[in-house]
């Protein structure tokens, strides 16, 4: 064996080895938080409110909260900004400013979540006197989701072949109709998938909604929009860090972890299959 | 010549600073073919891409002098350019049926006009897939992918599209050049058909094709057309010393 097939062979087996490495830490988490978590779990757990100090009984008010809170962030969150995309894909020109735009957006993308946390406090709960509420905390999560939305959207219409494009405009479609008709339906499951994505990942945030509506303890589930709610990742908190018999509820914060990695990861497989049905409606084409 | 379907004068195009089209004055008769040939980057292809204003896409490109379309002014402001394209039809170098069935790519710009009932589109699509030859070949599976078809029978899809709006011109943009000798053959044929009821363009980088199907051709050359007449004069009787050289293969 020569140098270089040896330096090749150790080299690939490193790659590999980061690769598993990197695998291994989804399955210990996994498996860790399952067998921990797996004598709490049981239908009552997700169908029942906490009881007797969070003791007892199980977690449906925070699956509740945390669905529902996803769902506001998606109303908000997935229209703008398929509008900011369409905008800046197929009609701004590129100049300074669409630049300055997109820059800023990137940018808005890395911005702490804890800030858009105190930035929704201080325009939702407060001067828009919304109070602390599922509406604001949802309105919060589509903020933070937003600039992962409209890059996404971005992405997916960039892939849309421009021969559609003019396929649509050559037989007597404005732009508008071509975009309508055309553009949008083929870039969809890209959409769809990035929003998913984003929206799996705001699921599990607790910074943005801590001042913007979170409830440590309600018996009951959210009847309006302008209720406080509980949320799982918030539960979590609580169940493992802030309850004051840690050691009585920690097979529950395990069990709640379980949960809401569970919701996530159905997200996740959602967009995979939307992922799978694009490629079989596109790759067809010779 | 009789007849005229449209006039070109004076016509100019710019890209930014390149000047890419010089005084174009060219005219193309009803109801007949007409090839442009000529060497990658002559024109041809911008030439007929301006016969339908798809550099309206393009925000550097710059159009000057006229293009009439019987007494319609292509080039004016106000003309309304969706207007145009449906009277003048265009299929593409890549055959590019939209990611839907058979039956709704032949629809679709009868239903944009909102105007014609489900009834009225069937009959419609039916006929336009008769008229392009690939209705034998779909009519039992019309809600297929488009995709799933040859490229072939997509390219003949796409010209059965185009005339759904009912245009008056049909510009063709190398529409054989990603297809194999049958399928060439089968849409040489549909053309032939067709010039009975459009004017018809076609750009082609194949001298055979041209004289298969054009009545008349034009030679153009790095933004200029070099030479214009019967197709049969343009390749046996060439008037310039240039089209003489590329029709015989000196260069291309």
């Amino acid at each position: 064996m020569t140098k270089q097939q040896f330096t090749k062979i150790v080299g690939i087996q490193l790659l590999l080895l980061c690769t598993l490495l990197t695998l291994s830490f989804l399955g210990i988490i996994l498996f860790d938080l399952f067998s921990k978590g797996y004598s709490a779990l049981s239908w009552d757990f997700l169908s029942t409110a906490p009881r007797k100090g969070m003791t007892q009984g199980g977690i449906l008010p925070a699956i509740a909260g945390t669905a529902l809170v996803t769902l506001v962030a998606t109303l908000f969150a997935l229209p703008f900004g398929v509008a900011c995309a369409i905008y800046l894909n197929e009609y701004a020109q590129d100049h300074w400013f669409t630049r300055l735009l997109r820059a800023s957006i990137r940018n808005l993308a890395g911005v702490p979540s804890i800030i858009y946390g105190l930035f929704g406090l201080a325009l939702f709960v407060e001067a828009l006197h919304i109070g602390a509420s599922i509406l604001a905390s949802g309105l919060t999560l589509a903020l933070l989701t937003l600039p992962y939305i409209i890059t996404t959207t971005e992405e997916a219409l960039r892939n849309v072949p421009n021969a559609y494009r003019e396929a649509a405009l050559a037989l007597g479609a404005t732009k508008w109709e071509s975009i309508k008709t055309v553009v949008l339906p083929g870039a969809m499951p890209g959409i769809l998938t990035g929003t998913i994505l984003a929206l799996s990942r705001a699921a599990g945030e607790t910074a943005p909604i801590l001042f913007t509506g979170v409830a440590f303890y309600t018996r009951y589930l959210p009847g309006s929009l302008l209720d406080e709610f509980m949320a799982l990742p918030y539960h979590l908190y609580i169940l493992s860090t802030q309850h004051q018999s840690l050691e009585q509820v920690r097979p529950l914060a395990y069990a709640t972890a379980v949960v809401l990695l569970g919701m996530v990861l159905l997200l996740n497989l959602s967009a995979i299959i939307l992922r799978i049905r694009y490629r079989n409606l596109w790759k067809t084409s010779k | 010549m009789e007849n005229i379907k449209i006039a070109i004068r004076d016509f100019n195009l710019h890209f930014g600073s390149k000047h890419v089209l010089k005084n174009i004055n060219i005219e193309f008769p009803a109801n007949k073919i007409v090839a442009l040939i000529g060497p990658s980057g002559c024109g041809k292809s911008t030439l007929l891409r301006s016969l339908n204003r798809m550099h309206d896409l393009s925000p550097d490109a710059r159009l000057e002098g006229d293009i009439l379309l019987e007494d319609l002014p292509l080039l004016h402001p106000r003309t309304d350019v969706v207007a145009i394209r449906r009277k003048v039809g265009m299929v593409f170098q890549r055959p590019n049926p939209f990611p839907k069935s058979i039956y709704e790519n032949v629809a679709f710009g009868l239903r944009l006009t909102g105007t014609h009932t489900e009834a009225d589109i069937r009959t419609r699509v039916e006929s336009c897939l008769q008229q392009s030859y690939i209705w034998e070949e779909t009519k039992d599976e019309l809600q297929k992918s488009a995709l799933q078809l040859s490229g072939g029978q997509q390219q003949r899809l796409c010209i059965a599209r185009a005339i759904a709006v009912e245009p008056e011109v049909i510009l063709l943009d190398e529409p054989c050049s990603a297809l194999d000798p049958i399928s060439t053959a089968k849409i040489e044929d549909l053309l032939l058909e067709l010039k009975n009821r459009y004017t018809i363009v076609i750009v082609t980088h194949n001298m055979q094709q041209a004289q298969r199907v054009a009545d008349f051709t034009a030679f153009m050359y790095l933004g200029e057309v070099i030479e214009y007449g019967p197709t049969d004069q343009i390749f046996n009787q060439p008037q310039q010393m240039l089209t003489r050289n590329y029709v015989e293969g000196h260069f291309g």
